[in-house]
């Protein structure tokens, strides 16, 4: 028994598939001041395809976050697409691995942090979704003795805050690097969906 | 022979690069090679399952050269070698060299039977020419 069920993280996954759906125009806008424009639609087409697959068909947690992961690098085309398919890999395989409690939980977003750290060759304070995620891993350790509900919200709010204080940084990755001192003060696109990510998980994995 | 993989965000773009390069040798003492481009929906995207398959379609004891465009491409291949075998993924080079420059060098070079260091090694110097031919 993992720390979520197979239906908390379905649940998980079909909201933050609607979320993104209905911020996909806001995230490829981000994208055009800083990229190349796609990082909604492409998030909105791996998503989608992950709200289709059939969560009862897998017996845990990991086995659906695994494939979710899977679907998201064969779909979604961009960076983000081995960077999201990384981070939910590496979360199934801790998930499974680990103790059904809160520690399990903070085990698998350290294994996707982790992940996407490695996969991106980024670290905090480069302008990436790493600033969103690294605040959020640390605000749910900090919080995990509250239990799961108490710590997702604190993860939720301080990816907010990282996502927000990432804005006056200079971009060091990606694309939006090529701008230099022009990307200082513009909201960072997979910051802001790493945010999503969390504010959703906050919502559907409280009760674990 | 060592066989060659070509990643890029383009179907289009790698085939034609692929097509470019091919002019240079002869079909009989081509080595195997593979492109992995474009999301499913041919929209721009590269995909590491796609990396990972054209990996093992061209793979050879002597080695797998795998070219790049840009961005993302590199991650994609990155997380490519880790879905292949252990045993497979050690013979398996990413290369720096600049795609079409690049393709073209470790397609020829390839064809003679060069070592997969060789070709690495000549496919990343392939924009000396070019920059010696502009002065």
């Amino acid at each position: 028994m993992a720390a979520i069920s197979t239906e908390q993280a379905g649940a998980w996954l079909a909201d933050y598939a609607q979320v993104i759906g209905e911020n996909a125009a806001m995230l490829t806008d981000l994208d055009r001041q800083t990229g190349d424009a796609d990082h909604g639609s492409n998030m909105d087409r791996g998503m989608k395809a992950v709200a289709a697959l059939d969560v009862s068909s897998f017996d845990s947690p990991g086995a659906l976050l695994k494939k979710a992961g899977m679907t998201l690098v064969s779909n979604v085309g961009g960076a983000s697409g081995p960077l999201y398919g990384t981070f939910f890999l590496r979360f199934a395989g801790a998930l499974d691995d680990g103790p059904d409690d809160a520690s399990g939980l903070l085990g698998a977003l350290r294994a996707g942090l982790e992940g996407i750290e490695q996969r991106g060759k980024a670290e905090r304070g480069d302008k990436t979704m790493i600033d969103a995620l690294a605040p959020a891993v640390e605000a749910f350790e900090t919080q995990s003795g509250a239990g799961t509900s108490a710590a997702l919200t604190a993860a939720a709010k301080a990816a907010a805050r990282g996502r927000d204080e990432a804005t006056d940084l200079i971009a060091r990755k990606g694309r939006a690097s090529y701008l230099g001192e022009r990307s200082k003060g513009k909201q960072d696109p997979g910051a802001t969906s790493m945010t999503l990510l969390l504010e959703s998980a906050a919502r559907t994995l409280g009760s674990a | 022979m060592i066989g060659i993989v070509v990643v890029s965000h383009s179907r289009a773009l790698a085939e034609a690069a692929v097509a470019l390069a091919e002019q240079m040798v002869p079909q009989e003492s081509r080595p195997q090679l593979a492109v992995a481009a474009g999301a499913a929906d041919g929209s721009f995207g590269t995909d590491a399952s796609a990396v990972a398959a054209a990996i093992e379609q061209v793979d050879s004891p002597d080695g797998v050269l795998v070219l790049l465009d840009l961005g993302s491409a590199v991650m994609s291949a990155e997380m490519a070698t880790e879905f292949l075998d252990p045993a497979m993924a050690e013979h398996v080079r990413l290369s720096g060299a600049p795609l079409v420059e690049g393709l073209v060098v470790a397609l020829v070079t390839a064809s003679t039977g060069a070592t997969l260091d060789k070709v690495e090694s000549e496919a990343r110097n392939a924009l000396q020419a070019k920059g010696k031919a502009v002065g």
